[in-house]
């Protein structure tokens, strides 16, 4: 059996602090780790291996710096790691990126495709669902447990009020909730492999040329376009009320649904 | 540190990961209740730490020291105990198996070791042989296929928690030194057993104990190294050894750093964060400035070591600054902390009170000076 | 591809289980604005198996027109059959704007339509406006965990689609009176259409019992109090969907277990709201909740610390605000019924 994890670097957001004085965002020092849905899809990945002998493969679209993404999954485990990086492919909308990814998947074999349901920087939850379009193949978003019956797979998929049990013929793509597995530590050895034995494959576009067509990459081929952003402002002590109860409570609620916490 | 090589930038983050969950969680549990962390030995070994410098032939990570070193430094960053139980494990008693042991040895005692399905541990001090182990009182005498032992020492790290010991007996008493030879003992050898266990100051979830030789029946076939050779195989062991605590005592001193930038920026005194105070400021400086030079000695004792050059000097120098800077640092701390950092709410107390043993054990600071000196006045 | 014939908003109406979810309506309230803006007409497409008498009321809720596809195949949301079934109609009627509820259906169902239909996607937005001059769809959405906002535009595609987030959006009043215009749209699907089994369906919304892992919390602390009051934050914490927690002095007190302990002895939390209940806001307790998204204090001491961590404070008894809180938020319930 042979599944392709589809990771992305990610800086770690819940590291990211906003300056007080200006309200913009401090990225510098700010560390990049594997995006959280798809380190537990690659935990998937590599249970599957352990039980069943599955070649894992990660595949990872971003700079070069995102050579250490891959050698963490390496590190966990995994098989394989193909890192597509060109300039060309700067500035990708999900459109852009998921046909970039598909055209590489074209040259890989598998059976099973896993990425993270969302990625914590970008929060669209888009990639995976396009990868599969473009591939024409079955998709299960929202994955929380995995098993293999034959030659299919049956998951478990959440949903806001419950869940489906589904069962999917391979070759298919799953996109993976962090709650689906608690991802392993590396091993000590295998972080020395990762960088004396393994290799990550940089695959350029010219590499993949002939599976894309070249007007779906990078920001020429995005057909969204940030127009602006702009940060939410410094956080600063709120505003203190020194009322009576009923009069408190209208003020929370009319909090509570400013945030969006109730509707 | 700007110098580390990939690989070692990538397996601090899988140590940091690692003692994030599974190490600062039990810390301070561990010293309340003088708890041996059984668990997390096995969680040590699942994920290559009790093999880390070791070749892979060996069942070792194939790393090297740098790798090994660091692991104990962050490890010891939240829990000093756990470091030291690594720090005895692979230093003291798998390090001295793979350099003098015989390839039949390696195979028996080296292999299970370094992939983490035994513990290891090292006898030398007795009661009456400290700083002074030339003075052992423990005899080893050989009958037909055994050496038989009798004796005691003290003070052994992992005793009782350990399955193999290195132990340092007399074999010709008129040879001073050079009647004393080393011996692999496993834990259900007839005879030996485990005896007193100590009430310590700090370190408390570490095993501290007596072991005792009562006729002890060692095959001739454990002697390490060569009859006579033992004090070497000790000293070569200790020199290693003092780099791992070095790492102890390098990562006590950070840990206690990075508690004090946490609780200096949240605690308000005067109406502001006493971060904002110029006393806080240059004592934080201080702190750090001592700690990476001490990092920087601690690193180049471990690169000498894995380049295969002498590294006896370097380890001493790294061992004795880094458990000064260790005490120093965690009492700063404290003093940051104010009535706080008294208390058992906040680790640094707990930092503090271990970080003195960094000062005492695998040669006392003084025992480093000597071996500084000397190689300076040569 | 010509932009300019692509023409009015649409609505995906998701239902489930022949309920139409809410912020489906309020994708109405707020495709009724766009529409009139660019002077075009309101379409709710519903997809489902016996759901026509559901059609009529998207147009009480606003649409102009409904387009209704009743099939058994649709009975059960799976991503083929619908992607096949929402892609078709767009490729045919060419809307110039497509919008859909950001749930964990739209979620999965928008980037594959999208990627059919070869055109944009922004997923959970928060706000929509019109571009005046170029009649561009201006989706404005959070990125970054929230830490920055980004208007995103898909200037030379059609149709413009767009997620939306639940909550955000206001339903309009359910008028009867509005004329019905609604249409069923006859599709060709067949059992080789839907290439997922499914097993099993269950229903159930899951109980959290790990605080950590809580995305509300309320918070008691010393100023509770007596553990009798507690079921008061009980009550309200299970109104938001949230679980209780508490300082170390409402642990101590033995008011409440250790495992609900916020703060340095205690675990760090980090929920989207923290509602503070006569907690002080000691040092410890702020260490493991200061990185809330959104933290509301309630305390008798206009002096206490707490306060400046809130980002909103209510200076008063807890006994009293939390009850006449737990009565105003089953008024609000009751209002949007």
């Amino acid at each position: 059996m042979n599944i392709v994890v589809c990771i992305k670097q990610v800086p770690d957001t819940n590291e990211v602090k906003l300056d007080p004085k200006t309200g913009t965002l401090i990225r510098e020092g700010v560390p990049s780790i594997i995006n959280p849905d798809d380190k537990s899809g690659l935990e998937a990945a590599l249970k599957l291996k352990d039980q069943l002998g599955a070649h894992v493969t990660v595949l990872s679209m971003g700079p070069p710096q995102a050579d250490a993404a891959l050698r963490e999954a390496l590190a966990m485990g995994a098989d394989e790691a193909i890192l597509l990086s060109d300039r060309a492919f700067g500035g990708a909308d999900t459109w852009a990126t998921s046909s970039t990814l598909a055209a590489a998947l074209r040259k890989i074999k598998y059976d099973l495709i896993i990425t993270g349901r969302q990625a914590i920087d970008g929060d669209t939850a888009q990639v995976g669902p396009q990868i599969a379009e473009h591939l024409g193949l079955p998709q299960v978003s929202y994955v929380e447990d995995l098993s293999v019956e034959g030659a299919s797979i049956i998951v478990k998929r959440i949903f806001e009020d419950g869940y489906h049990k589904i069962k999917v013929k391979l070759p298919c793509l799953i996109t993976a909730l962090k709650e689906m597995s608690i991802p392993r530590y590396m091993t000590v050895g295998l972080v020395y492999d990762a960088y004396r034995e393994k290799e990550v494959k940089i695959w350029t576009l010219r590499d993949i040329e002939d599976t894309v067509d070249k007007s779906n990459i990078g920001l020429k081929g995005s057909p969204t376009k940030v127009k602006a952003s702009f940060t939410k402002g410094a956080k600063t002590a709120g505003k203190v009320h020194n009322v009576d109860a009923r009069e408190a409570a209208k003020i929370i609620v009319e909090k509570l649904l400013e945030k969006y916490i109730i509707s | 540190m700007d110098f580390l090589a990939k690989e070692h930038i990538m397996l601090q983050k899988m140590y940091r990961e690692f003692t994030e969950n599974e190490v600062k969680p039990l810390a301070h549990e561990l010293d309340e209740q003088e708890r041996f962390p059984v668990e997390t030995v096995g969680k040590l070994a699942k994920y290559g730490f009790l093999g880390i410098p070791f070749p892979k032939e060996y069942g070792g990570q194939g790393g090297d020291s740098l790798g090994y070193t660091m692991a104990v430094e962050e490890l010891s960053k939240a829990c000093a105990t756990t470091g030291v139980v690594l720090s005895a494990h692979v230093s003291l008693c798998a390090a001295p198996i793979y350099e003098y042991g015989t390839e039949e040895q390696k195979q028996k005692y080296l292999v299970p070791l370094a992939k983490g399905e035994k513990l290891g541990a090292f006898g030398l001090t007795e009661p009456n042989a400290g700083t002074d182990a030339a003075g052992q009182q423990t005899t080893a005498e050989l009958d037909g296929d055994y050496y038989i032992l009798n004796g005691s020492k003290i003070f052994i790290t992992n005793a009782g928690y350990a399955d193999i010991y290195i132990v340092m007996a007399i074999t010709d008493k008129s040879k001073g030194t050079k009647g004393i030879s080393a011996f692999i003992v496993e834990k259900y050898f007839p005879g030996f057993g485990i005896g007193k266990k100590e009430a310590k100051m700090g370190i408390r979830g570490s095993s501290t104990c007596e072991l005792i030789f009562e006729n002890c029946k060692v095959p001739k076939e454990n002697l390490l190294g060569k009859e006579g050779k033992g004090f070497t195989v000790a000293m070569k062991t200790l020199d290693g050894g003092r780099i791992g605590i070095a790492a102890q005592a390098l990562g006590i001193a950070q840990g206690a750093i990075n508690e004090t930038v946490t609780y200096v920026k949240e605690r308000r005194q005067f109406g502001r964060p006493i971060a904002k105070f110029q006393n806080t400021q240059f004592q934080l400086a201080d702190m750090q400035t001592k700690v990476d030079a001490a990092r920087l000695l601690v690193y180049r004792a471990a690169r000498l070591k894995d380049s295969k050059q002498p590294y006896t000097v370097a380890a001493a120098q790294a061992k004795l600054f880094a458990a000064e800077v260790a005490m120093e640092v965690t009492t700063k701390a404290v003093q940051l902390h104010g009535g706080y950092g008294y208390t058992r709410e906040y680790p640094v107390e707990r930092m503090m009170r271990d970080a003195k043993i960094t000062e005492i054990y695998e040669g006392t600071s003084e025992v480093q000076k000597m071996v500084i000196a000397a190689n300076i006045l040569k | 591809m010509s932009i300019a014939n692509y023409r009015g908003v649409w609505v995906f109406a998701e239902q489930r289980g022949g309920e139409i979810q809410k912020v489906s309506l309020e994708l109405l309230g707020k495709g009724k604005e766009l529409a009139e803006q660019l002077g075009e007409n309101l379409t709710a497409v519903i997809l489902g198996n016996g759901i026509k008498d559901r059609a009529k009321e998207l147009i009480y809720y606003g649409a102009d027109k409904v387009i209704v596809v009743d099939n058994e195949l649709l009975d059960i949301y799976t991503t083929e059959p619908y992607t096949k079934v929402l892609a078709e109609i767009i490729n045919e009627r060419k809307p110039e704007i497509v919008l859909i509820g950001a749930t964990s259906i739209g979620r999965d169902l928008a980037p594959r339509v999208s990627a059919r239909v070869a055109t944009g996607l922004t997923a959970d937005c928060t706000s929509l406006k019109i571009d005046e001059e170029t009649r561009n769809l201006l989706m404005t959405r959070p990125a970054f965990g929230g830490n920055i906002m980004a208007t995103i535009i898909c200037p030379n595609h059609r149709p413009q689609m767009s997620t939306v987030r639940p909550g955000v959006m206001q339903k309009l009043a359910r008028d009867e009176s509005r004329t019905l215009d609604i249409e069923e749209y006859p599709v060709q699907l067949t059992p080789a259409d839907i290439n997922v089994e499914i097993l099993e369906v269950v229903k159930e919304t899951k109980q959290k019992i790990n605080i950590e892992d809580a995305s509300i919390l309320v918070s008691g602390g010393r100023g509770v109090g007596k553990p009798e009051n507690f079921k008061l934050l009980e009550e309200l914490a299970h109104k938001l969907g949230g679980l209780v927690s508490a300082s170390r002095a409402a642990v101590d007190a033995g008011w409440i277990e250790h495992n609900r302990q916020v703060g340095q002895t205690g675990k760090t939390v980090r929920p989207d709201l923290y509602l503070a209940c006569g907690i002080s806001g000691a040092i410890q307790h702020v260490a493991g909740m200061e990185e809330s998204e959104c933290i509301i204090a309630v305390n008798t001491n206009p002096d206490a610390p707490i306060f400046e961590v809130a980002d909103l404070g209510i200076v008063g008894d807890v006994t009293k605000v939390i009850p006449a809180l737990i009565e105003e938020l089953r008024i609000l319930k009751a209002s949007n019924k």
